[in-house]
């Protein structure tokens, strides 16, 4: 059912102004809210003009915002290039032929997958700092990314699984068939396939990430997060400066996914080009419908 | 181990994580099929309404909402939902600004989930339900939502799932939660270090695993046999 049109009939005279009559006091209910929150804000003085004057400044951008955001996108790039190798690797070794291989890799991933991230840069920031080798500078920044790749590793591996196990039975046979070994079915027929298929949830988990690494703020990297809040004590705009942060945070995923829209969208008309018989969506490409099973792509966006 | 329990009570740390958890899950719940009912209404406004909310949220950190929910709901809107007289204000306070922060994050994700959950109900459904002269919010009622949320049950579980793990982020407010009691045990006994951390991940785990395994059951028990 994805077109909602079919929930309700299409609205006769009557039915028109009752929505009206909803519409408008839902309307009146939300600019409420809005004046109350506003004249609040006046109350609290976060409506003058010298909280939000600092966002015209240049010099904000490039001491607060500027290498906020840089922080938040460097953790975010780091964690996804050594995340996407290393899911790749884990993907393999669970579907492995030898079962010990792939007990170890689903304890791994069950495991990691469970604990929250916070938890892991919590402690690999105190462990690090413990340690006479580590360069203080950067344990922030290693702690955030530990979290984020230890857990996005075990996330995108369930989803390259995901994606092997929708292809249509016929590739692994057909490569079966010609002589491949099982790992060289997996490796140059299977992988390749479901990767291609992966892309557009592999640029969303990105949303993930640079979500998560706010939580860099609590073991006091210089993510956008922090860097607001040194903004906020700076010039005392609290409410100014979170709703600033939050924009640009909003900016920035919204664009990611806008991309992995794209993405999604370029390679379903590119499934439909190459596709000469149609069975539920799948080609002779042999990628089988959305190949992430669109609930499972929902639960990795937590 | 049952030493460095008893000094650094993980027991009561774990309970206010259950306690975030059940909260935030309820009025998560609550607050989530109200904007998904407003996603599939039939007024525009309130379907923008419901969209904007979901995209907004979606694309804002937990931990910004949170902050914010000490901060500013609190700090400059003086929202304030706990009593001053009470002798455990603070820790009242905190813990009830977390759970509205967490429930107004993962109300999106309960929306979408329930959507997802609307989309397996097949057309026939409705239609039958309009043919029967049902109004919208009659066959809302009867018809559409009673097979949602059975069809929604795994992304739901997910989404409790995630949360549960989520509610870690609320030590950035100060609330006496897991990740606080493995903060406290990392800054007291530095020695036993990976006891500490293992020690509450298995917690987690411990959380996460029946949760998990009960969504499986639920669902297959639930779905709506076609």
């Amino acid at each position: 059912m994805s077109t909602q049109q079919v929930l309700f009939d299409i609205p006769g005279p009557r039915a028109r102004v009752r929505h009206r009559v909803l519409a408008v006091l839902t309307l009146a209910l939300f600019v409420a809210v809005a004046v109350w929150l506003l004249i609040q804000l006046r109350a609290g003085g976060q409506l003058d003009a010298n909280k939000w004057m600092p966002f015209l400044q240049w010099r904000t951008w490039t001491t607060y915002l500027i290498p906020g955001i840089g922080g938040t996108l460097l953790a975010a790039l780091i964690a996804i290039l050594i995340a996407s190798p290393l899911a790749l690797g884990l993907a393999m070794l669970r579907m492995s032929d030898v079962a010990p291989v792939r007990w170890v890799a689903s304890v791994f991933v069950e495991f990691f997958r469970a604990v929250p991230v916070l938890i892991m840069m919590i402690f690999t920031y105190f462990w690090l700092s413990q340690q006479e080798w580590s360069v203080d500078r950067w344990n922030p920044l290693i702690g955030v990314v530990t979290g984020l790749v230890l857990y996005n590793a075990s996330v995108l591996c369930e989803v390259i699984r995901n994606g092997v196990a929708s292809l249509p039975s016929g590739q692994r046979e057909a490569g079966l068939s010609i002589g491949l070994s099982t790992v060289q079915v997996r490796r140059s027929i299977l992988i390749p396939q479901a990767l291609t298929a992966m892309m557009p949830s592999l640029v969303s988990q990105l949303v993930v990430i640079v979500k998560d690494t706010a939580l860099g703020s609590i073991i006091l990297y210089y993510d956008l997060l922090t860097r607001s809040q040194q903004l906020s004590s700076a010039f005392s705009n609290v409410v100014p400066a979170y709703i600033v942060a939050a924009v640009i945070y909003i900016l920035i995923n919204y664009s990611i996914s806008k991309v992995a829209e794209t993405l999604e969208s370029r390679q379903r008309r590119k499934r439909r080009a190459t596709g000469g018989q149609t069975t539920d969506g799948a080609g002779p490409t042999g990628v089988a419908g959305p190949a992430v099973d669109p609930l499972v792509e929902h639960n990795t966006k937590l | 181990m049952l030493e460095l329990i008893d000094q650094f009570n993980v027991f009561d740390a774990f309970w206010t994580t259950i306690k975030l958890t059940l909260w935030s899950a309820l009025f998560s719940l609550l607050l989530g099929t109200v904007v998904a009912i407003m996603r599939l209404s039939p007024v525009g406004f309130l379907r923008w309404l419901g969209g904007s909310y979901v995209t907004l949220i979606r694309n804002t950190p937990l931990t910004l909402i949170i902050v914010f929910c000490s901060i500013g709901l609190w700090g400059q809107f003086g929202i304030e939902p706990a009593s001053r007289d009470s002798p455990t204000f603070i820790v009242d306070l905190n813990f009830r600004l977390a759970v509205i922060g967490l429930s107004v994050y993962h109300a999106a994700f309960v929306c979408e989930a329930l959507r997802s959950g609307v989309n397996t109900i097949p057309v026939g459904q409705a239609e039958a339900s309009r043919s029967l002269g049902l109004t919208f919010g009659q066959g809302l009622r009867h018809v559409i939502l009673p097979q949602a949320f059975r069809g929604a049950i795994t992304p739901l579980g997910n989404t409790l799932i995630a949360l549960t793990k989520n509610t870690t982020v609320a030590v950035a407010i100060g609330v006496a939660e897991a990740a606080y009691a493995l903060r406290n045990m990392i800054e007291f006994r530095p020695d036993v270090m990976l006891l500490n951390f293992l020690l509450i991940a298995i917690g987690f785990v411990i959380l996460t695993l029946p949760t998990g395994l009960a969504t499986s059951w639920l669902a297959s028990r639930l779905a709506v046999k076609r």
